[in-house]
């Protein structure tokens, strides 16, 4: 099996690499289209600005993602990359997300100190085969200053100046605010929940 | 509800584990890389190595100590120490670090802070700040070379203007406490804290677990550095949390 993590230049990438090698599973860090259509599960990770996603567009990744979640294959998007499953950011108008999920990225309001750093709570609800095995309330590590709406697809929130969406589910699509490569026990049992998805 | 961290230093000299007081008197306390991993398992927050080293013949273990470290560490990493450049910076994320701590370089050269938080984003990019409150002025003075240069800057105008430039967080250091287990300076914590809207983690001083409790409600501190107080023995750190949260105070408690 192969997985995919997706370079398209918006953070490191090493942490992420570096959990799917604990878990003995055989993960490339790569920017090639090819590579990414053909792969057995796909990664957007990223950090930093919601204008960085534009490269997805602009490399052919997008379309190699896109023809990847045709054939049914496991794709998940962490931090950037799940608020990249979206509509739009408030952060960059005008540029596009893949809009596989419904609403908009926007900024924390400003009674709270902004970004969002550290461990905070999930609150899971409903079935979910990527946080299979996780306590219903554990705490996982964040970082972000834009987060997403709570929409039907939403498996666990997290409180903080409101409620927003840290774990979205649906198909084969999946998606995590949260750092799982950072979160400690908790956040390697996702990966290794997402290993497991049938390809 | 987002807790308050609990973060472990690890101080390191050409690839050990050392701890003075006051930035003086080493003492060696074991493997970096065996010292992350014990105060993960323990319930530390985040992990940060800082390298302390003097001479550049012992700062070339660096990347070789974080690459060890940072191999099965999976919580927040940050390294600091000596990281003069966007290079240095990029080479030390490549190790596996997280996130990256700046002190010296920063204050010689402020725009460094938004060189490597446009590159790796902002939550990549710690300031640090040695702040040292003045006999004649009461102020806090920021210190550069590892507490030895006076800058004449006002540590609290420098933390606004870090923020301003880019950093995600500020760790800030009393060096009146460092190492003396008395106690954070709240004072100081405080006025940083209240003047920025990014997160503080106070350091210097920790000796018991009042003084966190301290530091998170008088000091307004986000998260706070503990180096000497777990290093002789992790089960502190268990114990800690549990004090914490007793306290009242939000933790990650159980892991």
């Amino acid at each position: 099996m192969t997985i995919a993590i997706v370079d398209y230049g918006a953070g490191n990438l090493t942490s992420v690499k570096k959990a799917f090698d604990f878990l003995g599973q055989s993960a490339v860090i790569t920017s090639d289209a090819d590579q990414v259509a053909g792969a057995d599960k796909v990664i957007v990770p990223g950090v930093g600005h919601f204008a960085a996603t534009q490269a997805l567009w602009s490399s052919g990744l997008k379309d190699a993602i896109v023809s990847a979640i045709g054939k049914g294959t496991p794709f998940l998007g962490i931090c950037l990359g799940m608020q990249w499953m979206f509509n739009s950011s408030s952060e960059a108008p005008g540029v596009a997300g893949l809009g596989v999920f419904p609403g908009e990225s926007v900024h924390f309001p400003s009674k709270v100190k902004s970004p969002h750093v550290g461990w905070n709570a999930l609150q899971t609800r409903g079935d979910s085969r990527l946080l299979r095995g996780m306590p219903a309330e554990c705490f996982v590590y964040f970082t972000h200053s834009y987060r997403v709406p709570v929409v039907d697809s939403t498996v666990a929130t997290c409180e903080y100046g409101g409620t927003f969406s840290a774990a979205i589910e649906k198909d084969n699509l999946f998606g995590v605010q949260f750092h799982p490569e950072k979160s400690g026990a908790v956040g390697i049992k996702l990966l290794e929940n997402f290993c497991g998805l049938p390809c | 509800m987002l807790t308050k961290r609990i973060i472990a230093c690890l101080d390191v000299d050409g690839g050990r584990v050392v701890k003075g007081v006051q930035f003086l008197n080493l003492r060696d306390a074991g493997d970096p890389a065996e010292l992350a991993a014990a105060h993960s398992q323990a319930g530390a927050d985040e992990i940060v190595l800082l390298d302390i080293s003097a001479t550049a013949e012992k700062r070339k273990t660096l990347l070789e100590t974080v690459k060890r470290t940072a191999r099965e560490l999976f919580i927040p990493f940050t390294v600091g120490g000596g990281i003069r450049t966007l290079d240095e910076a990029a080479s030390v994320f490549a190790a596996g670090a997280d996130k990256i701590s700046i002190n010296s370089a920063a204050l010689t050269d402020p725009s460094l802070i938004t060189c490597i938080a446009d590159r790796f984003g902002s939550q990549a990019v710690i300031v640090a700040i040695d702040a040292q409150r003045g006999n004649d002025t009461g102020n806090y003075e920021a210190f550069a070379r590892g507490g030895r240069t006076p800058t004449g800057r006002d540590a609290v105008v420098w933390a606004r203007e870090a923020e301003s430039r880019g950093a995600g967080e500020i760790l800030l250091t009393s060096m009146d406490r460092d190492g003396t287990g008395s106690g954070f300076e709240c004072t100081l914590t405080r006025a940083i804290a209240d003047s920025v809207r990014i997160p503080v983690i106070a350091s210097g001083g920790a000796g018991s677990a009042e003084h966190f409790v301290e530091v998170f409600r008088e000091g307004h501190a986000d998260a706070a550095l503990a180096a000497s107080i777990l290093h002789y023995g992790t089960t502190q750190l268990a114990d800690l949390k549990r004090e914490l949260a007793a306290a009242g105070i939000p933790v990650r408690w159980p892991c």
